[in-house]
């Protein structure tokens, strides 16, 4: 099926919001656009970041996800406490494989969930003497912890406990850092503000602890910020940048430690791969230590290269030569996989709708297959995100922010799309309806995809789930005799 | 009144930020841009006004100011 022309497009959304009251048509109307290219300002076209309409189909987060589970997560070393009833930090434990090197339970917590557990008499009493005594118990039995930040779940900003004060308390007891974190789940519109409050608690209690202390820096120290590691994926990023001559000194936050962030403001360079969960960071380093910050796209050969070489213009000419060497040393094997794999995805349409950077970041990926972004869409993203995308994007492609359960089922009915890359609450339902689908936020259980290495993992799944032979046969034997007697007879 | 933060762009050219709302947008014109006397009104690309109390230029960018509103763009 060729594309939808512009006009199509239009006619597509209003038909979709058709089925909607009045009052809910008007104010989803503003989250889905046809892509024009030649609008500067998203706005124009689509509002982001509101609250989402009760009673549709939304798979949004809450603040809490933004903090515990994306940016204070995978930092490996600290013990992360979700302070509240269990069932928010059971539920979300371990569940985006931010991989890292370490003995779990020993020196690393990454995959552990701690919780204060809160039953009925602490929200009647408060919480406060549980969690100074959850601290204490900590200490005792993991005392290889090098600090404790404490994750607020709604309770704990209902009930009105003062977290600050346990924590400034516990953290002179224990001698090491206790952050605590305002990140209840009520807050804001989607997870996108848990990622602001919890870059805000970095700002406030771990970036200035280390100011007066002298380091050993290089000319060519950066921090690789907003790469969580998923799969894997800060690593084989890191090894590119340290290939052409950088010294990565700081991983925020996947295999992260706290050491590592309260050293980042030594850095010379902030690299930031997923732009909406640690601009605020990288902005607030910019004004108080000077040091610049630019976003960078490891995903897929163009957009490594491009990305290398920008980022090697912020250096003198031996790291300009080892990107260049880094590129060339890369190519024959980008060949190879793009000459194995391009012939078999060439032409295929993707629809995709994830949150942070992937909507516009991984498009470059898919073009160097061969392939086609015919739809894309942000979970949680504002207005800089889709600033960004339009670029990135087709012309009469469809853009949908906070899409419904309904509008993206009927959009896939209609745009007819050979792949959609969403989240695990998406897979189920496109999978039934025959559609090749990859969870495009844990990489489904795969990775890395990003760098040069990612690529080769990339391309190879991409193939595995769109020429799955499974899809030929999504209607029983037994409901198509018809149609295979006049194939019969045809022949 | 709130709180935003100006920066350069790589061009050269001063932008504004709006953390609270992620507005990131180019200022087009400052009504007192010398050394002495720096801000006043500002105005946005999308059309938006701001205004922040003449001061003495800053000495490095980017800065976090207070700024009140006078015209929002939306």
């Amino acid at each position: 099926m060729s594309a939808l022309t512009r006009e199509e497009t239009e006619a597509l959304i209003q038909e979709v919001l058709e089925v909607y009251p009045e009052k809910a048509r008007k104010d989803r109307e503003k989250h889905l656009a046809v892509n024009d290219q030649s609008i500067e300002q998203s706005k124009k076209c689509i509002t982001s970041n509101r609250k989402s309409l009760p009673g549709v189909m939304t798979v949004r987060g809450c603040a809490y996800a933004g903090s515990k589970g994306v940016v204070w997560g995978p930092i490996k070393d600290m013990i992360h406490i979700s302070h509240g009833p269990v069932g928010c930090g059971q539920y979300s434990r371990a569940g985006r494989r931010n991989y890292y090197v370490g003995t779990t339970g020993i020196n690393t917590f990454g995959t552990m969930n701690f919780t204060s557990d809160f039953q009925e008499k602490d929200i009647v009493f408060g919480g406060d003497k549980k969690l100074a005594k959850l601290i204490t118990e900590i200490e005792l039995l993991f005392p290889l912890n090098k600090g404790i930040s404490v994750q607020s779940e709604c309770p704990i900003g209902l009930i009105g406990d003062d977290i600050e004060a346990v924590s400034k308390k516990a953290a002179k007891e224990i001698d090491k850092p206790v952050v605590p974190v305002r990140c209840e789940g009520f807050r804001g519109v989607s997870q996108s503000l848990g990622h602001h409050i919890a870059n805000d608690a970095i700002r406030d209690w771990v970036l200035p602890r280390r100011d007066t202390q002298e380091f050993a820096g290089t000319p060519y120290d950066v921090a690789v910020i907003g790469d969580y590691n998923i799969g894997g994926d800060a690593w084989s990023s890191r090894i590119l940048l340290e290939e052409m001559g950088l010294r990565v000194i700081a991983q925020w936050s996947g295999d992260g430690t706290i050491a590592e962030m309260e050293m980042t403001p030594n850095a010379k360079l902030n690299l930031i791969h997923c732009y909406r969960s640690m601009n605020y960071i990288a902005r607030h380093m910019e004004e108080k230590y000077s040091i610049p910050w630019m976003e960078y796209n490891f995903f897929g050969p163009t957009k490594v290269a491009e990305s290398l070489r920008a980022i090697a213009a912020h250096f003198d000419d031996k790291i300009k030569e080892g990107a260049e060497r880094v590129i060339a040393k890369y190519q024959a094997m980008m060949d190879e996989i793009i000459a194995k794999y391009k012939p078999r995805l060439q032409g295929k349409r993707v629809m995709l709708y994830v949150g942070g950077l992937r909507p516009r970041h991984v498009i470059g990926a898919y073009e160097d297959l061969g392939m086609e972004v015919v739809g894309t869409g942000y979970e949680f993203g504002h207005n800089d995100d889709y600033d960004r995308t339009i670029k990135d994007m087709g012309n009469a492609t469809l853009i949908y922010d906070d899409v419904t359960g309904f509008e993206f089922e009927e959009f896939v009915k209609r745009v007819k799309p050979d792949l959609i890359g969403s989240g695990i609450k998406e897979k189920y339902i496109f999978q039934k309806m025959g559609v090749p689908f990859r969870q495009m936020h844990s990489w489904d259980y795969s990775g890395p995809y990003h760098g040069y290495d990612g690529f080769a993992i990339f391309a190879r799944d991409m193939d595995m789930t769109i020429n799955n032979p499974c899809w030929g046969k999504m209607i029983a034997p037994w409901l198509k005799p018809a149609e295979a007697e006049t194939l019969k007879a045809a022949a | 009144m709130a709180n935003i933060m100006i920066q350069r762009s790589a061009k050269g050219d001063y932008v504004f930020y709006l953390p609270k709302r992620d507005l990131e947008d180019a200022i087009v014109s400052m009504e007192f841009d010398t050394p002495e006397k720096w801000g006043g009104e500002i105005r946005l690309n999308n059309g938006g006004s701001y205004y922040i109390e003449p001061q003495k230029a800053p000495a490095k960018l980017p800065i976090s100011l207070r700024a009140r509103r006078l015209d929002a763009a939306e």
